[in-house]
C-alpha cells in the first residue's frame, strides 16, 4: 500500500510540476493573470506530493518492507534505525528522490522568497524550476522508480555498504544536494531573465541572496563529503580529484565567480553577460555532474548503479536544459551592454581576473575530468588523469588569485584608489612574509618551496581582510553584515590555505610491522603497539587494535583502530583511528595481521587538517552572514520600476 | 565576431554532448584496459609445471607454435565459468592452451583439474605473481593470443564464450591450423 | 587597538600555531634499506593506480594484486634501477592508465597545454576589456553612478 502510495504521489508531483512549468512559463508570455497565479499553487501541491512520496519511501525502509526492490537492496532488518533512513539515498533512486524533494523545498522557497519582485518575473522563474522538476521526476519514474515491488519479497535485504553506515551519509548528501539544487535558483533566475528579455541591477540584487545561500551549502556539503572521506577511508586523504569530487566542485567554483560577478553587476551594472552567463553554468555543471556520476561513462568508486538507458535519460535532459539555456543566451546576452567604465586598480578589475582564474580553474578541472572520456572517444587511448595532474594545473589558476585576493579587496569601485590603503597592504604582506619565512628557517621543511609561499599567502589574505573591518571599529563605524560577512569568508579562504600548505607539506606518514609491545618512532612522536581484541558491533564483528601514542614521553592519546567485518555483505572495512592534538592529527590504521599477533600498522601525523573543515564551515558563515544584510530586505519593499537602463531594445544595443 | 562569441558556449556544449554520448556508448567496455601487449613479444618466461614440478615450461619451448595462454586459479570463480569452453577448445584440437597458474594452491589446483577436467597441454605455475606481472594481468581469466614467433597477437579478458571463440580468436588463426602439442622438455 | 597592533597580534598568534603543530619529517627506515630508497619507494606506490581497484593507488590498496605489484616496485628498486625505468616497466605490461599521472606525450599533450593556454586566453582577453573600460572611466566625470549598495 505505501510503496503504491509513493509512486502515486510521485506521478501528481510530476503532473504537478508540468502545471508549474506551463503556467510559470507561457503565462506571463501571454500575460494571463489566472495562470500567473496558479503557479504558486502548483508548486506548494508538488512540494507536498513530494514530500508525502518520500515519507513513504523512508516509512518503507523503517517498516523493513522487503519487497520493495530498493529497500531490499540496501536496507538490513539488522541495520540501526538511524541509518535505515538514511539509507533511503544510500543509492540512485533514493537519492535522485531526495534531489527532487529538495529542489521542491527551494522551489516553495522562491515562491514565498519573491512575492515582492515583479509577478511576471517570479512566476518565470517558478517556471523555469518546474521544468527541471518535471525533468528530473520524468527521469525518476521512468528508469529509477524506488517503488518497484519484488515478487515474492525477500526475507531480509542486503544490507547498506559499510562504508556508507556512517553518520556522514545523514549529512554529506542532504546538505550537498541542498547546494547543489540551490544553484538552479540562480539559473532560473538567469532564465527567466532572458525570457523576459532584461537584466539589470536589480535582477543582481535579487539574485544574489539566493546563489549566496546555495554556495554555503554547497562548502559545506563538500567540506563534509572531505571530512567523511578522511576518517572513514583508513588512510588520511581527504581529496583525490575523484571525477564524482571534481563534480561538486567545478559547481563551486562557477557559483564563487558567480557570487563575485553578481556584486559588480549589482553595483556597476557591469559583467552582465559574465554574470549571466555563470549562472547558467553553475548549475549546467551541477546537471553535468548527476550525469558523470550516475552515467556510468567514468570509473569512479563513488559512481552509482549506472546504465547507459540511464545515461541517455540524462544526456537528453542536459541537451534540452542546458542546450536551451545557452541558446537563449546565444540569443540574448548580445543585447546586454552598459556604457560604464573602471580604471586598472579599480574594484571590478580585480573582480573581473578573479572571475577569469576561477573559470580557468574550473576548466582546468574539467579537463582533467573529461580526459579519459575524451581520450577514449577519439581513440587516443586510455588515459588515467590524478592529483599528479591537478594539483598543479590547479594551481596554476589559483595562485594568482590568492595573491590578488588581498590587494583586491581594498580597491574601491571604479577607481581603485589603492594608494589610501597602500601602507596597510604592504605592511600586511611583509608580516605574512616573514611568517613564511619562519616556516622555513624554523622548521627545515626539505626544500618544497609550496609550503612557505601557501603559509604566505594564506596568512596575507587573512591579515589583509582584518584591515578594513579594524579600521571601522576604530572609527567606531559599524561593519555592515555584507562586509562582515565577506571578511568572515575571506578569512575561512585564508586559513583554509595555511591548512592545506601544512597538511600537504609537513605530513609524517609511516608505515611499520610491530610486534606486541613494540613502539615505532616517527619524528617526536612514539607508537607502542598493545595487540589486537576480539571486538563486536551492532552488524559486524572483527579485532581492535591497542596503540598508546606519546609524544616525547607526554601521553598523547590511547588509539583504538579497528578492522570490521559486516555480516551482510562480507566485506572488510578499516576504522582507523584519528585523535586530534593540539592542532595536528594523530591517525593509526590496521593494516595486515603479520601472524603471531605481529600487525601492520599506517601512522600518520597531519598538521592543522581539521582546520580544512573548521575553515569551510567559517567560509560558510560568511556567506549567511552577508545574505542577512539588510539591504536585501528593505529594497523589496518598493516595487522596481522598469528602469532604461535594464530593458533590452534594438536602440540600446551597441 | 562580436555577436558570434556568444554562440561559443552553445558550441562548446554540442562537442561536449558529442562526447558523452560516445561515452555512454563505449560504457560497457569502459573497464577493460587494452594491453599494451599487443604486436609485442610474449614475455620470456621458465616456470615450474603444475602436473610434473621436475620440469619446467619454458618459452623457448612454445616458439613454432601457436598457443593460447590462459591465466587461471582455482579461486577464481569466472575461470570455472569458462572451464566448459576451455575443454572444448581442447576437444576441437585446433590450438594448444598453455595454462598458468597464477596464485594457486598446488592441491587445490591439481585435484580440480583431476574433477573437472584438464583442458590444458601444459600448465606453468605462477607462485608469487611476478609472471602475471610481466604479462600486465590484473584479473583472472585473462587468455593471450600467441604466434608462431612468440608475438602476442591478442588479449581476451573475461571468461572465454563461445562467441569470443568464434568472432575474436578463430578468425586470427590462419586456415587448416591444428594444435600442434608443444613438446615438454 | 591600533590596525598595527592587531595586525602583529595575528602574526604572532598564526607563527605560533605554525611552529607548533608541525612535526620534523623523520622516518625510521624499516622496509626499505635507506630513506632515500623508501622515499622512492613511497613515491613510486603512491604514483600508481591499483589495476584491480581502479580508483586506489598501489599504495592504499588492499588486494593481492597491489601487493605482488608492490613487491615488484621493491625489487626493482633494491636492484638499482631507476624511478624510470621502473615507470616504463609499468606502462609497458599496463598501458599508460596505469600512472596517476599522465604522460606529455603527442596523444595527452592539449591535456596538458589546456590550462596555461586558457589562462594566457583569459588573462588578455581581462586586459583588452578593462583597455577599454578604463578609456571610459577617463572620459568619465561623473562619479555618482555608483549605486549605493
Amino acid at each position: 500500500m505505501i510503496p503504491e502510495l509513493g509512486e502515486f504521489t510521485l506521478i501528481l508531483a510530476m503532473l504537478l510540476a508540468a502545471l508549474q512549468a506551463f503556467f510559470g512559463i507561457v503565462g506571463p508570455a501571454l500575460k494571463r493573470e489566472r495562470w500567473i497565479a496558479a503557479v504558486t499553487p502548483a508548486v506548494t501541491g508538488q512540494c507536498v506530493m513530494v514530500a508525502a512520496s518520500m515519507g513513504c519511501l523512508v516509512a518503507s525502509f523503517v517498516a523493513n518492507d522487503f519487497s520493495v526492490a530498493y529497500v531490499a537492496e540496501n536496507s538490513n532488518s539488522a541495520l540501526p534505525l538511524f541509518y535505515r533512513v538514511a539509507a533511503v539515498w544510500g543509492s540512485h533512486s533514493g537519492s535522485l528522490i531526495l534531489w527532487i524533494f529538495l529542489l521542491a523545498c527551494w522551489s516553495v522557497a522562491a515562491a514565498f522568497g519573491t512575492t515582492r519582485l515583479p509577478k511576471a518575473f517570479a512566476s518565470r522563474v517558478l517556471g523555469v524550476l518546474g521544468l527541471i522538476s518535471f525533468g528530473f521526476l520524468l527521469y525518476t519514474l521512468a528508469t529509477s522508480n524506488p517503488f518497484l515491488r519484488l515478487d515474492p519479497p525477500w526475507p531480509d535485504g542486503e544490507s547498506l555498504n559499510p562504508i556508507l553506515q556512517d553518520p556522514g551519509l545523514a549529512g554529506h548528501p542532504p546538505i550537498l544536494y541542498t547546494g547543489y539544487v540551490g544553484l538552479a535558483v540562480a539559473f532560473a533566475f538567469a532564465g527567466a531573465a532572458m525570457l523576459e528579455g532584461r537584466l539589470d541591477k536589480d535582477w543582481a540584487r535579487w539574485t544574489r541572496p539566493w546563489t549566496t545561500a546555495a554556495w554555503a551549502f554547497l562548502t559545506c556539503g563538500i567540506a563534509l563529503g572531505s571530512w567523511w572521506a578522511y576518517y572513514t577511508l583508513g588512510w588520511g586523504g581527504f581529496w583525490f580529484w575523484d571525477p564524482v569530487e571534481n563534480a561538486s566542485f567545478m559547481p563551486w567554483l562557477m557559483a564563487t565567480a558567480l557570487i563575485h560577478s553578481l556584486a559588480v553587476t549589482e553595483k556597476r551594472g557591469l559583467f552582465k553577460s559574465w554574470t549571466l552567463l555563470l549562472a547558467v553554468l553553475a548549475f549546467s555543471l551541477s546537471l553535468v555532474g548527476t550525469f558523470l556520476v550516475r552515467s556510468g561513462v567514468l570509473v569512479s568508486v563513488h559512481s552509482f548503479a549506472a546504465s547507459p538507458t540511464r545515461g541517455t535519460f540524462i544526456l537528453a535532459f542536459l541537451i534540452v536544459m542546458i542546450g536551451g539555456a545557452l541558446a537563449l543566451y546565444a540569443w540574448r546576452a548580445p543585447l546586454l551592454k552598459s556604457e560604464a567604465g573602471f580604471e586598472l586598480t579599480a574594484r571590478e578589475s580585480f573582480l573581473l581576473f578573479n572571475n577569469i582564474l576561477l573559470v580557468t580553474a574550473c576548466a582546468t578541472v574539467f579537463a582533467g575530468t573529461m580526459a579519459p572520456l575524451i581520450s577514449s572517444a577519439l581513440n587516443l587511448g586510455k588515459l588515467s588523469v590524478g592529483a599528479p595532474y591537478f594539483n598543479p594545473t590547479f594551481l596554476l589558476s589559483m595562485l594568482p588569485l590568492l595573491a590578488l585576493l588581498s590587494v583586491g579587496i581594498h580597491a574601491r569601485w571604479k577607481r581603485g584608489k589603492l594608494s589610501d590603503r597602500a601602507r596597510p597592504i604592504i605592511l600586511t604582506l611583509i608580516a605574512a612574509a616573514v611568517i613564511g619565512c619562519a616556516v622555513i628557517f624554523g622548521l627545515f621543511t626539505g626544500g618544497r618551496v609550496l609550503g612557505p609561499v601557501g603559509v604566505a599567502l594564506g596568512s596575507w589574505i587573512i591579515l589583509s581582510s582584518l584591515i578594513d573591518p579594524i579600521d571601522r571599529l576604530r572609527r567606531h563605524i559599524t561593519i555592515p553584515r555584507a562586509v562582515l560577512g565577506m571578511t568572515l569568508a575571506h578569512i575561512g579562504l585564508g586559513i583554509f590555505v595555511i591548512s592545506i600548505t601544512a597538511v600537504e607539506g609537513f605530513t609524517a606518514e609511516h608505515d611499520v610491522a610491530l610486534a606486541v609491545g613494540s613502539t615505532a618512532q616517527m619524528g617526536a612522536y612514539q607508537f607502542q603497539f598493545e595487540g589486537v581484541q576480539p571486538i563486536e558491533g551492532p552488524n559486524y564483528s572483527g579485532v581492535g587494535g591497542t596503540v598508546i601514542v606519546t609524544r616525547n614521553g607526554a601521553p598523547v592519546a590511547i588509539m583504538h583502530p579497528e578492522k570490521r567485518q559486516y555480516w551482510v555483505q562480507h566485506t572488510v572495512t578499516t576504522a582507523s583511528a584519528i585523535k586530534m592534538y593540539r592542532t595536528s592529527n594523530v591517525l593509526v590504521a590496521l593494516g595486515q595481521d603479520l601472524g603471531n599477533g605481529s600487525w601492520s600498522l599506517r601512522l600518520q601525523v597531519r598538521p592543522l587538517v581539521s582546520f580544512i573543515w573548521l575553515a569551510a564551515f567559517i567560509m560558510a558563515t560568511g556567506g549567511m552572514v552577508a545574505i542577512s544584510d539588510r539591504r536585501y530586505r528593505l529594497r523589496e519593499a518598493e516595487e522596481p520600476a522598469v528602469s532604461p537602463a535594464g530593458a533590452l531594445t534594438r536602440g540600446e544595443a551597441g | 565576431m562580436s555577436r558570434l562569441r556568444y554562440i561559443i558556449p552553445l558550441g562548446v556544449f554540442a562537442l561536449l554532448v558529442a562526447v558523452l554520448a560516445i561515452g555512454i556508448r563505449q560504457s560497457p567496455d569502459k573497464d577493460l584496459i587494452p594491453s599494451p601487449l599487443i604486436g609485442k613479444p610474449a614475455p620470456a618466461f621458465s616456470l615450474p609445471s603444475l602436473t610434473d614440478p621436475g620440469h619446467r615450461v619454458s618459452s623457448a619451448q612454445l616458439l613454432g607454435h601457436w598457443y593460447l595462454f590462459n591465466v587461471w586459479g582455482t579461486w577464481c570463480v569466472s575461470c570455472r565459468m569458462e572451464h566448459e569452453m576451455l575443454l572444448k577448445i581442447k576437444q576441437s584440437r585446433v590450438i594448444p592452451l598453455v595454462g598458468l597458474d597464477w596464485k594457486d594452491d598446488q592441491a587445490d589446483a591439481l585435484s580440480f583439474l583431476k574433477d573437472a577436467g584438464d583442458p590444458y597441454a601444459t600448465i606453468a605455475v605462477d607462485r608469487d605473481g611476478s609472471e602475471a606481472i610481466m604479462w600486465g594481468v590484473y584479473g583472472a581469466p585473462e587468455t593471450f593470443l600467441v604466434n608462431p614467433q612468440g608475438v602476442v597477437v591478442y588479449k581476451y579478458i573475461g571468461p572465454i564464450t563461445e562467441e569470443a571463440w568464434q568472432q575474436e580468436i578463430l578468425p586470427r588463426l590462419p586456415t587448416g591450423q591444428t594444435a600442434a602439442t608443444p613438446s615438454s622438455s | 587597538m591600533s590596525a598595527r597592533a592587531a595586525s602583529i597580534f595575528v602574526v604572532v598568534l598564526v607563527t605560533a600555531l605554525m611552529l607548533g603543530s608541525t612535526a620534523a619529517y623523520a622516518i625510521a627506515p624499516e622496509q626499505m634499506p635507506t630513506p632515500q630508497l623508501e622515499a622512492r619507494y613511497l613515491e613510486l606506490i603512491h604514483g600508481f593506480r591499483c589495476m584491480q581497484c581502479q580508483d586506489e593507488s598501489l599504495a592504499d590498496s588492499p588486494v593481492d594484486l597491489a601487493a605482488d605489484m608492490r613487491r615488484q616496485v621493491r625489487d626493482m628498486l633494491l636492484a638499482g634501477k631507476t624511478d624510470q625505468q621502473i615507470r616504463d616497466f609499468m606502462v609497458s605490461r599496463y598501458g599508460y592508465f596505469i600512472l596517476f599521472k599522465p604522460p606529455f606525450v603527442a596523444k595527452t599533450a592539449w591535456l596538458w597545454l589546456t590550462p596555461g593556454v586558457l589562462l594566457l586566453v583569459g588573462v588578455i582577453a581581462a586586459f583588452t576589456v578593462i583597455r577599454k573600460r578604463a578609456a571610459i572611466a577617463a572620459t568619465d566625470v561623473d562619479d555618482n553612478d555608483l549605486t549605493d549598495a
